[in-house]
């Protein structure tokens, strides 16, 4: 990604793109770990997309032709995954959960860029009091616990349970409130560094707007550990989620199918040996979180040279913006962390 | 790179008192300074629980609406005095959390603080177990993982670190449960102790309430060997989340200073690999280390919640779960403030334990 501007030439934007740069200059091991997480993100998004023809029920169905479902009954031919408590199939509801999941991370993804984003251009470029209330507020969300922030903001915005736009809206807005700091810190930190760059104040120089340099000048510049963030930050929403519908805030099981929620009423399973209600939920969250990980990790890596594999030497790697992004990089990933 | 290291970042931003920067920062003025700096934060936290809790409407009709006649709720309303403008009772809140008081719940009519003590002990409890398996599983692994960079154990345990994170608490419980207590059925499946050992351990004179500490006293063996079988889980569960971010952060860290000028010094010398990571390598990396604890105890106590809620461990985070389900938000607000002053202090301590072991922090 960085090695197109120092080299002058320019690739053609499909090497360009985020990942397939970085996959591109990576080897060995860490390419690896790119096409494992890449691979399972892309299994993860096309069981969302194809739930509805995949999954042999519905999330909430309860009975077919046959008659009603059995409950807590072990994987058979009908129901190869078995049945919960409540007699829902557990393999369509894993399926579909998918679907729930990905819509949340979209919407809650989407949301606290754009704001994260907005207020950190506008903070960073101006600066003065309006910039140290952002930081201040920001600093003080940050250092909470994200998951009773989340959990604070589900009650109020649904009180607790609700349909499934209105809970995936109430669960994407608890998990952005904790995002946005995130996205605030890192743009800000980046347009507060980009500010003082020849380019901008010769910008300004010409007569440039406050709105056209932050939109044009700065932003592109800023945003180029956005990938990284955005994956991380998927999967840090996908557990936020999970840990809300396992506390009982989430999404009610007849609206959405929700992973933490069977999961929930899978530990009391788990006490009599029932292991088919919580296993195959509770892995679907982990080879999603896994695989979208391991792409954030896998992007932060080649972002730092310190950890970029060295097996091979690539032309024009290693530029002088590439120590920054590394910082910016670092400072992502000791959130997750 | 977090809230702690963020005070003297601010600084260059000019967001710190001037005093600070023409003073030269001395070890005293960082800590004045640094610790001027908690207030806002849990000022700005007790504000926002504060009007966010009260956007749903008041605590009493919340907790008991439809349970009451009107008349009665009214009247209940009235005496708490949430009909009084919301700035008047926020004010009021903020002047009783100042002093020390944050209410009385209003499900069990317990006074907050004492909920908050005795159910603390229980999550302190857990928290520093998991603590100790976090960094006894952490450190070591992440110095083999650093050593053997790029070689076979290094990707082994890389992997092992992603999927540490990668797999919710309440999930690496569910499957501990399932192994261990289930099919092994080598330890209890959920709570903290089992009856008879809290009622061996309700005899003594002033039980502290932190379990392994009230089985010592008691002096009886078998209930000191009932508390530990009952933590081993949950502090594994809640442990391993933090082991992997503390894998990682050696390894990089390490990484980091392993290619240092004075390591490369090391080197030509002839200092053995082993000897330069365990020895060159690793006392400074452990810097950064301490610095994340501090931003660690946030995501301790977050997966506290869900440690206890899936083990029954009866803690705060169990304890608030139970009173956001009776929707009992006097109780929550005042377990949240609470875990909010824990995690600033726990900040300032560390900072100023940063600040000590290495000066560059406070200048």
């Amino acid at each position: 990604m960085n090695a197109t501007k120092v080299s002058g030439r320019k690739q053609p934007l499909f090497y360009r793109l985020p990942v397939i740069s970085h996959f591109r200059s990576s080897v060995g091991l860490q390419r690896g770990m790119l096409v494992t997480g890449m691979v399972l993100a892309a299994v993860f998004l096309l069981v969302a997309v194809f739930a509805p023809w995949i999954a042999p029920y519905g999330f909430a169905q309860l009975s077919d032709a046959a008659g009603p479902f059995p409950t807590q009954q072990p994987p058979t031919p009908a129901h190869i995954w078995g049945t919960t408590v409540g007699g829902y199939d557990v393999y369509s509801r894993v399926l579909w959960g998918a679907q729930t999941a990905a819509v949340v991370i979209i919407v809650a993804v989407a949301m606290s860029i754009f704001l994260g984003v907005a207020l950190g251009l506008v903070s960073g470029y101006f600066g003065g009091w309006l910039d140290r209330v952002f930081v201040v507020i920001a600093d003080a969300i940050y250092a909470f616990p994200s998951l009773l922030l989340a959990i604070v903001m589900s009650i109020v915005i649904s009180h607790g349970q609700s349909s499934f736009w209105g809970g995936i809206v109430a669960c994407s807005i608890s998990i952005s409130v904790v995002f946005v700091p995130q996205y605030f810190r890192v743009i800000r930190a980046e347009t507060i560094r980009l500010k003082a760059e020849p380019y901008v104040e010769s910008a300004k120089v010409v007569g440039a707007s406050s709105i056209r340099i932050m939109g044009r000048h700065i932003f592109k510049n800023a945003t180029r550990t956005l990938p990284l963030i955005f994956t991380l930050n998927a999967s840090e929403a996908i557990l936020t989620l999970a840990g809300l519908g396992f506390l009982g805030f989430g999404i009610e099981p007849t609206s959405a199918a929700e992973w933490g929620y069977d999961l929930n009423k899978a530990i009391a399973d788990a006490s009599s040996g029932i292991w088919w209600t919580g296993v195959y939920p509770g892995t679907a969250i982990v080879l999603t979180v896994l695989g979208l990980t391991l792409v954030g990790e896998s992007i932060n890596d080649l972002n730092d040279p310190r950890l970029r594999g060295r097996k091979k030497a690539v032309a024009g790697k290693g530029g002088p913006d590439s120590t920054a992004g590394a910082q910016t990089a670092l400072e992502a990933e000791s959130r997750v962390l | 790179m977090t809230t702690l290291t963020e005070a003297p970042l601010n600084d260059a931003d000019g967001l710190l008192p001037s005093k600070k920067k023409s003073s030269g920062g001395g070890l005293g003025t960082y800590i004045l300074v640094r610790f001027f700096l908690i207030i806002p934060t849990i000022f700005i936290l007790v504000t926002m629980v504060f009007f966010l809790m009260r956007v749903i409407g008041d605590p009493i009709t919340a907790a008991q609406g439809g349970r009451l006649p009107p008349e009665a709720l009214a009247q209940r309303i009235h005496d708490a005095g949430y009909d009084r403008p919301i700035l008047v009772q926020y004010l009021e809140y903020v002047g009783q959390v100042a002093t020390g008081n944050f209410g009385t719940t209003i499900t069990d009519r317990r006074p907050v603080v004492e909920m908050i003590i005795t159910f603390g002990t229980a999550t302190l409890e857990l928290a520093i177990n998991a603590l100790i398996v976090a960094l006894l599983v952490g450190i070591p692994l992440g110095l083999i993982s650093a050593y053997k960079r790029d070689k076979a154990p290094d990707a082994v345990l890389r992997f092992f670190a992603i999927l540490c994170y990668a797999t919710p608490v309440f999930f690496a419980g569910l499957l501990m449960k399932l192994a261990f207590s289930v099919w092994l059925g080598w330890l209890p499946v959920a709570g903290r102790a089992s009856t008879r050992t809290e009622l061996a351990m309700g005899s003594l004179a002033a039980p502290t309430g932190i379990y392994w500490l009230d089985a010592l006293r008691s002096g009886n063996m078998a209930a000191y060997g009932d508390v530990a079988a009952h933590s081993v889980l949950p502090a594994l569960t809640l442990g391993l989340l933090t082991a992997g971010v503390f894998l990682r952060l050696v390894r990089t860290n390490v990484i980091g200073t392993l290619g240092k000028d004075y390591v490369e010094a090391g080197r030509s010398r002839g200092v053995s690999n082993y000897r330069l990571v365990t020895k060159h390598a690793y006392k400074p990396a452990l810097i950064p280390i301490i610095t994340v604890m501090g931003l660690q105890i946030a995501l301790l106590l977050g997966g506290a919640v869900l440690t206890e809620s899936t083990f029954e461990w009866k803690g705060l985070g169990y304890q608030l779960v139970q009173y956001l389900n009776a929707r009992d938000f006097v109780a929550v607000q005042g377990i949240v403030v609470m875990l909010a002053v824990i995690v600033a202090v726990t900040n300032f301590i560390v900072d100023v334990v940063a600040a000590l072991i290495d000066p560059r922090v406070r200048y």
